[in-house]
């Protein structure tokens, strides 16, 4: 009892730190800052899905831990990096409107997401029932990152920082999903951020520039 | 699928009618996948995998034809194929039987053309070809073999795309690649109907084997918007005015066996479908639905004649006439579902075996006639009207079968023509009968309507016959035409044969027909056939001897014979017709296609948007241009198409561009959503 409780309590400081990572993600300008912020939210998540694991004594879950700290805490981050200094955007940073006001709807979205999980909670039946609504508050945040952002690169990272969230939010439901599933996520994600990786080589080449903005000249009229 | 239900399919296959049908359709699309194997050679797909497919067709008759000779007892076979607890239902009764009759009689003369007719070289590869060909003709099997809608839908979309792609064969063309897409597109503006009207049909009980259909009882309103959806979707299908737009644009453009298949087969799976749910399934309820349909047949039928008039594309010609005579056979239902609801069970068996036997004279001769078109084309490359002429002397044999087919379809006897358009007048006079007095002071104007539009197919092939093969080649390349090659000859032949069998001997015809109104109305016409005449109804109202007519015909014609070559000086001497003492005439002197279709131009004018370049009487080269357009185009589908851009284009606001507007299209929804959860 004392286990889970110190346990719970661990754990909820932990996912206070992602949500604390997400809304610094909402503010921050340069794009390296911003690969770095998310490396940390996927260090905190491998320490929470470690911590789960030891707690329910569930084998899988490290598995799914050691996933996470290869794919989401070493190789994207890596990968990341090396694409911005291949297309020499490690310098990039983007103007922002209106952090404050981005803040705001950030705050309001976060007790929206309590709101919505509250009566997931009840019924819940794991130790981390309590932190299914920042579990769903990271990904509505970072969505919302992926709306305000202007650049290729941070959108991307919005997409995955909200894998993040879906991730947590599923091992704080119901101790994680089946091993299947997850190495098929992970491997979706690998592929995905390849694939994007050759869309930046392509509008770079095209414009120049990584600024999505420039994509809306595509639309037929 | 257990072991069980699999001997029970090999059980039942071993001997019924129906599993041996199964078994040859299936050997199409056998036929039609092994010509992929050399799909450029004309050699061994033409030559020797249509002829087989040829085979198959007459096996297809002669199992049709034994099934309807028989009791008529409906067999079923469950396959368990398709979708997980919803196998396909394959069901063979009288109107199955009596249009894969017509689907194996007619097949049979156009395959075997079209094993003389493809070519290297002319658009898709032979083997393609030979594949769409092939999986067309099996899926027309199965729609007339479905027995729950599943299977009939699937089948239906399989030929509606199999003839798509025969009909655009020729796609490096932009103007076949358009009259595709028009086809396409009415062909899925159809199919939503019918798949709307089965929705409606199953009446609440998802139940979607015709049995259960037919079982269902459903409310008037219900049962009235079947029968619209179903007759909107076949409808379009079939050609019925105002959805024939894209009849006169894929006929041309297909190949000429292409063309006689969708004129000949297509059009008429349509004809059985309309039949099957009215009658079978719905169990004509209201006598409103046959005056709708008497309608809509018969100004299609008038529509179709007047326009066919005024053709100047041979094969354009022909397509309006296959709208004229789809209105014919509508007609025939039309009148059938008013006496069925009215409880005149005779007449309306009258009426229905008008209408059946008319679907089949059609599939012969049309396919004849387009046939024909098609040997013309190959020997003179040619299409238009006003560049033929004169083909009787270089191409004999064909200008000999088509006669045959033009006096068929002109409806004159002793040809199958004349049978069913004569049963059909013979049907109308009958109408006094009906218990309302509006539809009684009407019928006789449909009857009139239905003298003139016979009236004027008979003129259009006049002009069909005329200006293609008689009098002077209009272009000096024309004597040079060949005639058609052996297959090709066995082909026509074939359903030249047809039509004349069907119109001395209307007898067989008859009882195939009085099979399938027995089925459905419980009445037979004629009961009692003898050999030399048919009476539909008594013999001393009305009856026709096709035997005697045929003994008339030879008599008079061998007596002149023997007469002339006897009394006058017996020399046969080849000078021009009649000049009136002028007797430098060329062939710019020949009354043309357009000339011929003049009178009607101006007597129909109201039926035409018409636009003309008339010369001016110093131009030195004079050219004179007439475009005559469907006022349904700008009456109801250029506004409708107008629309649908509009409301595209009001749409097309959402796609601003911005990837972030995107993202927020998703976010909003994802919060609305999880918003409804809460």
């Amino acid at each position: 009892m004392l286990k889970s409780h110190l346990a719970a309590q661990l754990l909820n400081l932990l996912a206070a730190g992602l949500l604390l990572i997400s809304f610094a993600m909402l503010s921050r300008r340069r794009t390296q800052r911003l690969i770095t912020l998310f490396a940390w939210q996927g260090s905190i998540l491998f320490l929470s899905t470690c911590l789960v694991a030891y707690d329910a004594s569930l084998t899988e879950l490290y598995y799914s831990a050691a996933l996470t700290l290869i794919m989401k805490v070493i190789t994207l981050p890596w990968i990341l990096h090396r694409l911005m200094r291949r297309l020499g955007a490690q310098w990039d940073s983007e103007p922002l409107v209106n952090i404050p006001a981005t803040m705001l709807v950030g705050l309001v979205l976060v007790i929206f997401a309590f709101g919505l999980a509250e009566p997931i909670s009840m019924l819940a039946t794991t130790i981390t029932r309590h932190t299914i609504g920042i579990a769903l508050a990271v990904i509505l945040l970072s969505f919302l990152m992926m709306i305000t952002r202007r650049k290729a690169v941070t959108v991307v990272i919005g997409f995955l920082a909200m894998e993040n969230g879906l991730f947590f939010a599923a091992t704080s439901a119901t101790y994680g999903m089946p091993m299947v599933i997850e190495l098929g996520i992970a491997l979706d994600l690998l592929v995905a951020v390849f694939i994007l990786g050759i869309f930046f080589f392509q509008i770079h080449e095209q414009f120049d520039s990584l600024d999505l903005h420039h994509l809306e000249t595509l639309r037929e009229d | 699928m257990s072991v069980y239900s699999w001997t029970s399919i090999i059980t039942a296959f071993s001997g019924t009618n129906l599993s041996s049908l199964l078994l040859l359709v299936a050997v199409w699309p056998v036929l039609g996948f092994a010509g992929l194997l050399r799909p450029r050679s004309v050699r061994f797909v033409a030559r020797l995998l249509f002829p087989l497919g040829a085979l198959v067709c007459v096996g297809v008759l002669l199992k049709a034809g034994a099934f309807l000779a028989s009791e008529c007892v409906p067999q079923e076979i469950v396959l368990p194929l398709g979708l997980a607890n919803l196998p396909f239902h394959f069901r063979l009764d009288a109107l199955s039987g009596f249009f894969l009759l017509l689907l194996g009689l007619a097949g049979a003369g156009i395959s075997t053309f079209a094993a003389g007719y493809f070519r290297a070289g002319e658009g898709t590869s032979p083997g393609l070809l030979g594949l769409q060909y092939h999986i067309f003709l099996a899926s027309m099997a199965v729609v007339i073999l479905a027995g729950d809608a599943y299977l009939f839908m699937v089948a239906w979309e399989m030929m509606a795309l199999s003839s798509y792609f025969l009909v655009t064969s020729q796609h490096r063309i932009p103007e076949i690649r358009r009259a595709g897409f028009l086809y396409l597109l009415m062909a899925h503006l159809g199919a939503i109907c019918i798949l709307l009207s089965f929705g409606a049909m199953q009446g609440g009980s998802w139940q979607f084997t015709f049995d259960a259909m037919r079982g269902t009882s459903l409310t008037p309103f219900w049962a009235t918007a079947a029968f619209t959806l179903a007759l909107l979707g076949f409808g379009a299908k079939a050609g019925l005015v105002p959805l024939h737009v894209w009849l006169p644009e894929a006929h041309p453009a297909a190949p000429s066996p292409v063309s006689a298949m969708m004129s000949g087969l297509m059009l008429k799976t349509a004809i059985y479908a309309m039949l099957r749910i009215t009658f079978d399934l719905l169990h004509v309820q209201f006598w409103q639905w046959g005056v709708a349909v008497l309608a809509l047949g018969l100004f299609s039928a008038l529509f179709g004649a007047v326009f066919a008039a005024v053709q100047t594309d041979m094969k354009r010609l022909l397509a309006y006439s296959s709208i004229e005579n789809i209105g014919l056979i509508f007609t025939g239902i039309g009148l059938a579902i008013l006496f069925e609801a009215s409880n005149l069970r005779l007449f309306a068996a009258l009426a229905l075996t008008a209408a059946l036997i008319h679907a089949l004279n059609h599939s012969l001769f049309k396919s004849l006639l387009f046939l024909s078109t098609g040997t013309v084309l190959h020997a003179t490359k040619q299409r238009s009207l006003g560049k033929l002429g004169g083909l009787i002397r270089s191409m004999p044999w064909v200008a000999v079968l088509a006669l045959i087919g033009t006096l068929s379809i002109a409806g004159l006897p002793p040809l199958n023509g004349f049978v069913s358009e004569w049963l059909l007048l013979q049907s109308f006079l009958f109408t006094a009968q009906i218990p309302h007095t509006f539809i009684n002071m009407l019928v006789p104007l449909g009857a009139a309507a239905l003298a003139l539009t016979v009236a004027l197919a008979a003129y259009v092939m006049v002009k069909f016959y005329g200006v293609i093969f008689l009098g002077q080649p209009r272009e000096p390349s024309l004597a040079h035409a060949h005639d058609a090659n052996w297959l090709e000859r066995i082909g026509l032949m074939w359903l030249a044969a047809g039509c004349v069998a069907i119109g001395i001997l209307p007898q067989f015809a008859l009882r195939a027909a009085a099979a399938v109104t027995g089925a459905l109305l419980g009445q037979t016409i004629a009961p009692n056939a003898s050999i030399w005449q048919i009476a539909p109804i008594a013999p001393e109202q009305a009856s026709y001897s096709g035997l005697i007519f045929l003994a008339g015909i030879v008599a008079v014609v061998g007596v002149a014979f023997v007469a002339v070559r006897l009394l006058a000086h017996g020399r046969i001497r080849r000078t021009p017709a009649w000049d009136c003492g002028y007797p430098w005439q060329n062939s710019r002197m020949q009354d043309t296609a357009e000339g011929f279709g003049q009178p009607i131009r101006h007597m129909f004018g109201a039926f035409f948007r018409m636009e003309r370049d008339l010369p001016s009487p110093y131009d030195s080269e004079p050219r004179y241009r007439i475009h005559i357009e469907d006022r349904f185009w700008r009456g109801i589908y250029r506004p409708l198409a107008r629309a649908v851009q509009r409301s595209a284009d009001a749409m097309s606001v959402l796609q601003g561009g911005r990837l972030s507007i995107y993202l927020l299209f998703s976010f909003l929804t994802l919060i609305v959503l999880l918003v409804f959860i809460l």
